[in-house]
């Protein structure tokens, strides 16, 4: 049987001429028209996104013996100990005992005994299942807050926009903010967060409000957005897709995730650091980059990535992880592994021909500007 | 709600042929299918002298969400391509039927482009 959910704004996205598509057992909009429009949208100036179909999990402790702290210093390769500020977020991935990543997801540390986790959709069932595995050695609660809905209000102007219609005293807490810190008010949570590369909040909020603020966000030059520009303007901003960039095969090391990882302190023992610290001790064999095609046509995932070196002679081959058209760049670009010895270009063979990309660091927009 | 012009013909992958005076035809892909596509990025146009049997891969529509090949409706040789296309592919999503046609095709002989689904047809096949 095919599984196929709707999020609360299902008919929202119809009314709104939302083309729908099925992503990951759910019916989602995949554009409202066009899918470069909306890329532009949010980079110049505010669009906004349905990820009610992402999971939100509220971990609590189930007496005073629970540990919320301790329980992700074991569960995430990031560390929580970053977050001494309530309302601090962190992006982390979730190994398992090999090093492969489970899943990646945010944080947000709000109290010592609420934390709040938010993780792919996609992986759902597979993640809770893992959490709720490992959570009860640590006497903490697992609640899946299934009764809220989320809206990303993404761009330059986002914020703004937002705050001329969220209700007051949600403003209150969102106003502040600072980049990649949370609030919550009520039933309401607003993160200064977002998937695009660009400034923005996302909102979490009880389901039956959300098609109310969605259509208040329309009225205030928030125009609704697709999947389809969400996966450029992550793309664009370097940011992960999990399933395509990283998966249970594959570690943080060759996924451009390092930078996720908490090797100190030393005694810190989270699931998967062994498998991560014998992989490192044998010599890591790939990085993962940028690519930006030189000639015409569009990279995509799993094309095949040829590393020559300066005599044109094959030293090793590579793999795009996910590739696109770049609306602000007007190239395609990619994110691919490639062997460590890869130079500035490699050969990219799409159809039969080998094509020539320069190799970049795995960022191609921030902030509406090329990088 | 798609947009079939009644004197083209067309075909099940999607592709539309017009006869044109000179006995060439002309090939696009339909207003359905660059709907279907999203907004086009890239085309492989097929090469001018180049000789294909209908059913034949002969050219590749990329949009930003995926690749999609297009089929040769009739064999034939392909005779002129629409060189504007390489640089502003998304002139097929904003004219199909007319300034993103794709290329012309001189038939051999031994084909008929009435065999082709006609307007009413398509417009049925694509309302399942």
């Amino acid at each position: 049987m095919i599984m196929s959910n709707k999020t609360v704004l299902f008919d929202k996205h119809l009314e709104y001429n939302g083309k729908i598509v099925d992503f990951a057992g759910w019916q989602m909009p995949v554009n409202y028209g066009s899918q470069i429009d909306e890329h532009h949208q949010v980079r110049n100036d505010a669009g906004m996104f349905d990820v009610s179909h992402m999971v939100i999990i509220d971990l609590g402790v189930n007496d005073e013996s629970g540990d919320i702290r301790r329980f992700l210093q074991y569960l995430l390769a990031n560390d929580v100990a970053k977050l001494s500020e309530s309302g601090k977020a962190l992006y982390s991935c979730m190994l398992n005992e090999n090093g492969g990543v489970i899943d990646d997801l945010i944080v947000y540390y709000m109290s010592d005994d609420w934390y709040r986790l938010v993780v792919n959709a996609g992986t759902r069932e597979k993640d809770l299942a893992w959490i709720n595995k490992h959570a009860g050695a640590f006497n903490v609660s697992v609640k899946e807050r299934d009764d809220l809905a989320m809206i990303a209000v993404q761009g330059p102007h986002a914020r703004e926009k937002a705050c001329h219609v969220l209700p007051v005293d949600v403003v209150e807490a969102a106003a502040p903010l600072k980049r990649f810190f949370g609030a919550d008010c009520g039933d309401w949570f607003v993160g200064r967060t977002g998937y695009t590369g660009e400034d923005g909040f996302e909102v979490m909020l009880p389901a039956s409000e959300a098609p109310l603020l969605w259509d208040k966000l329309a009225a205030a030059g928030v125009k609704p957005c697709g999947l389809g520009a969400r996966d450029t303007l992550r793309l664009e901003a370097g940011m992960n897709l999990y399933g395509s960039d990283m998966t249970e095969e594959t570690s943080p090391l060759i996924s451009g995730l390092s930078w996720t990882i908490a090797w100190a302190p030393e005694d810190r023992n989270f699931i998967g650091r062994s498998a991560l610290e014998k992989e490192k001790a044998a010599g890591v064999s790939y990085k993962f980059v940028g690519l930006v095609l030189e000639d015409r046509g569009v990279l995509r995932g799993h094309q095949k990535v040829i590393v020559e070196n300066k005599n044109a002679e094959i030293t090793g081959e590579g793999e795009i992880t996910s590739g696109t058209f770049s609306p602000s760049l007007q190239k395609s670009i990619a994110l691919a592994r490639v062997p460590v010895d890869a130079g500035d270009t490699c050969k990219v063979e799409i159809r039969g021909k080998l094509l020539t990309a320069t190799v970049v660091k795995p960022v191609f927009v921030r902030d509406g500007q090329a990088v | 709600m798609s947009e079939v012009p009644s004197e083209l013909r067309y075909t099940q992958s999607h592709e539309w042929v017009r006869v044109e005076d000179d006995g060439l035809l002309t090939v696009g892909i339909t207003d359905h299918a660059q709907a279907l596509l999203g907004d086009l990025v890239f085309i492989d146009l097929p090469e001018i002298g180049t000789e294909f049997v209908a059913g034949d891969e002969c050219c590749v529509v990329e949009s930003v969400k995926a690749a999609s090949d297009v089929y040769m409706p009739i064999s034939g040789e392909i005779v002129e391509i629409n060189e504007e296309l390489l640089d502003e592919p998304e002139i097929i999503n904003s004219s199909p039927y007319d300034n993103g046609w794709l290329f012309k095709i001189q038939p051999s002989a031994d084909e008929e482009v009435e065999d082709l689904m006609d307007a009413e047809t398509y417009q049925a096949e694509i309302e399942d």
